[in-house]
């Protein structure tokens, strides 16, 4: 035993003999989203009502990535309570990383939460996080921009009806460009959402036998979509926008259309940071013409539990706390309805405050319309929209959109690009051995 | 022979001067402004740079989210730690590498130097396991002895750099008039170097200061310092522009200070030896 561990041990022991009482504390890894930060501020009622303490460690999400991982592969022990993405969650879940969530109390009702959403955080049916928060994409408009374009946005459009809006609307004199996506590079970035595209256009990443897929048809044609789509009414230098930069330029008034996280709609319908707050209107992802997948991906900010960790019945309790009913709730009661984490459970869309939001109806279809486990028109052996819940993916993905960005910024083909994308990917995964 | 320097040229050498700096100083005083906007005013568009409502409420938020003091002195500790550290362990050595040479001193040096060329991703399983086995992960103690090691070559190098413009003849006086070994370290080398110490000391502070791979990887709730503070105001879903420069005013502040007052010392310490 180190000598840390062994004054810690002793300390522990002379607090313990010096009567009950000792406050447990339990160590908490997130990022730096609003609602996480939210939830901080609202921790001091779940210490008040059970005596835990609560310590954060905020990171920027790839770092904290990174940092759990090494975290939990060598069980370091240093959190007792991760936020993770679905992407992780299922994997992690395999390998025995994580405390199943099987035994929650009754009170917490897990049949409330989305099906889609637990469905994606589960291994073989059982629960391995639960989500704080989750979002599909959507389409966000300016219906004043729409209705000068002598356009009418349907509920469901297509992909070819989005071209001709997005050049209708484009007015490069007045910097209105007429839609705003993601091109940096990165496969929770530019990569998540031409994924999407590709789905909609009938394409997939692997078939059935995990043969890569980038030299087929349908690759080239949403690629070349997408190129043609931002050449004619994207922003200069889209191929380094993700979402911060698309969320800014949108609030600023100069994007026709954004398609993006549903979570960006009370951003943009906020009055204190959007110039276009109350001229915002959402639809669902568009699909290509005949092809019946749409682009909408499926994402939640979820917690786990190390195994491993020396305080999982208090992790527990946190979990079961912050991703309740009642937090959500205490939420809506200080801060009002629009700002609780939203595409959790099933019961806050049937909340009629919320249904009064103007997003929360579109964000529950788009979230409904997304299907993890049957993601792409011809059938794959993966789970995942927007990204295939596979340990290689995160590095073969961030190869792959750094050649897509590379397109987008002019320095080579749509031919190209998709050649190196397949010469890597199939190396990669005979090398992983599939 | 000195060159005569006109007026003419004095001043657009002074121009110069004047931009190189500004531009390279650009990014810092931007950081500081931002930090004074609100969050619209941080993404419009023109960028605002003098005119606009000043603002002290990033701060106000990031002074109630993070307990900034808890960060700041890990910093000193860290920074000042590994750095004093390692002058210890590195004035011998390089004492050792100036005035007793051997013919591997050389390849010594170069293979200290080496070691900076590893990416440390390369080594963070192998200390992560041996930090968890000494039971020093999330402490003050690990990060002081692993900023201390890395930057070792760096201060073993410099030293040894102003070392060598010391005459060798002047500690040989010393030891014929009977000084020990400490002695002549302590008393005679020691407080002619004390310029070349004094900026060694100076830049190791601020690389430690600054270094990020380390201290976010082995760092959680307890021993984290500034930079997991900074890191911790970074979002990829929303836009905190100016409570992330609010909070990087914070961080950079005290090392800007320690800069500004040192900065002959750390000139003189830098140009020792250039000019004789």
């Amino acid at each position: 035993m180190s000598l840390r561990s062994a004054l810690c041990a002793a300390t522990a022991l002379s607090l313990g003999t010096a009567g009950a009482g000792v406050a447990e504390t339990i160590t908490i890894a997130t990022v730096n989203n609003g609602d996480m930060i939210r939830m901080q501020g609202y921790s001091d009622h779940f210490t008040e009502a059970t005596g835990i303490e609560v310590e954060w460690v905020t990171l920027e999400e790839n770092v904290l990535r990174q940092r759990v991982t090494t975290d939990i592969t060598t069980k370091g022990g240093q959190f007792d309570i991760m936020t993770i993405g679905m992407y992780e969650t299922p994997i992690w879940g395999n390998n025995g990383w994580l405390v199943p969530l099987d035994d929650l109390s009754e009170a917490y009702d897990i049949n409330d939460i989305l099906p889609a959403m637990r469905n994606g955080l589960s291994h073989d049916g059982t629960l391995y996080a639960a989500p704080f928060y989750g979002e599909s994409s959507m389409i966000m408009y300016r219906t004043d921009l729409m209705e000068q374009a002598g356009l009418d946005m349907p509920e469901a459009p297509t992909w070819e009806f989005i071209r001709d809006a997005a050049v209708a609307m484009t007015d490069r004199e007045k910097e209105i460009n007429g839609i705003c996506l993601r091109g940096k590079a990165g496969w929770g970035e530019g990569g998540a959402f031409i994924t999407t595209t590709a789905n909609s256009f009938g394409a997939r990443w692997f078939d059935e036998n995990w043969t890569a897929q980038f030299d087929q048809p349908e690759w080239k044609e949403a690629l070349s979509f997408f190129v043609d789509l931002m050449e004619d009414a994207g922003p200069p230098g889209y191929s380094t926008n993700g979402f911060n930069e698309n969320l800014s330029l949108f609030q600023q008034g100069k994007c026709g259309m954004w398609i993006d996280a549903t979570v960006a709609a009370s951003f943009v319908t906020n009055p204190e940071e959007s110039t276009v707050a109350d001229k915002v209107g959402f639809a669902l992802a568009p699909n290509h013409d005949g092809v019946e997948k749409r682009a909408n991906w499926l994402w939640a900010w979820a917690l786990g539990i190390p195994a491993g960790t020396n305080n999982e019945a208090a992790a527990k309790q946190f979990i079961e706390w912050a991703t309740s009913k009642e937090y959500i709730e205490l939420v809506a009661a200080n801060e009002g309805w629009a700002n609780v984490p939203p595409g959790a459970r099933t019961s806050l869309y049937e909340t009629p405050e919320y249904q009064d939001v103007p997003f929360a109806d579109m964000t529950l279809k788009s979230i409904e319309a997304a299907d993890p486990t049957n993601p792409t028109v011809d059938p794959v052996p993966y789970v995942g929209i927007q990204f295939v819940a596979i340990p290689e993916f995160a590095g073969i993905a961030t190869q792959v959109s750094q050649e897509f960005s590379a397109v987008y910024a002019g320095q080579q083909t749509v031919d190209e690009a998709l050649e190196k994308a397949q010469a890597f990917t199939s190396e990669e995964m005979e090398a992983a051995g599939y | 022979m000195a060159r005569s320097v006109t007026p003419q040229r004095k001043a657009i050498n002074t121009i110069a001067a004047w931009a190189v700096g500004l531009v390279i100083f650009f990014p810092i005083l931007w950081t500081i402004l931002t930090s004074f906007k609100t969050e619209a005013q941080a993404i419009n568009d023109p960028p605002l740079f003098l005119f606009f409502d000043w603002t002290l409420e990033n701060y106000a938020v990031v002074q109630e989210r993070s307990n900034y003091m808890r960060f700041l002195w890990n910093s000193i500790i860290i920074a000042g730690g590994s750095t004093v550290l390692g002058i210890i362990i590195a004035v011998p050595a390089a004492w050792s590498m100036a005035f007793v040479p051997s013919k591997r001193t050389k390849d010594i040096l170069l293979w200290m130097l080496s070691t900076k060329m590893l990416p440390a991703v390369g080594v963070l399983y192998p200390i992560y396991l041996i930090f968890i086995r000494m039971g020093l992960l999330d402490s003050r103690a690990g990060l002081v002895i692993v900023l201390m090691l890395i930057n070792l070559p760096i201060i073993v190098w410099m030293l040894y750099t102003y070392f060598k413009e010391i005459p060798g003849e002047i500690l040989e006086a010393a030891r014929m008039d009977g000084a020990s070994l400490k002695e002549e370290i302590l008393y005679v080398l020691t407080p002619m170097a004390i310029p070349g110490i004094a900026s060694t000391l100076l830049l190791n502070i601020i690389l430690a200061w600054n270094e990020a791979f380390w201290t976010l990887n082995l760092t959680a709730a307890q021993a984290a310092p500034l930079t997991a503070f900074i890191a911790s105001y970074s979002s990829p879903e929303g836009l905190f522009y100016a409570k992330l420069s609010a909070a990087s005013t914070m961080a950079i502040a005290p090392i800007l200070i320690l800069g500004w007052f040192s900065q002959k010392q750390l000139v003189r310490g830098l140009t020792f030896g250039a000019v004789k």
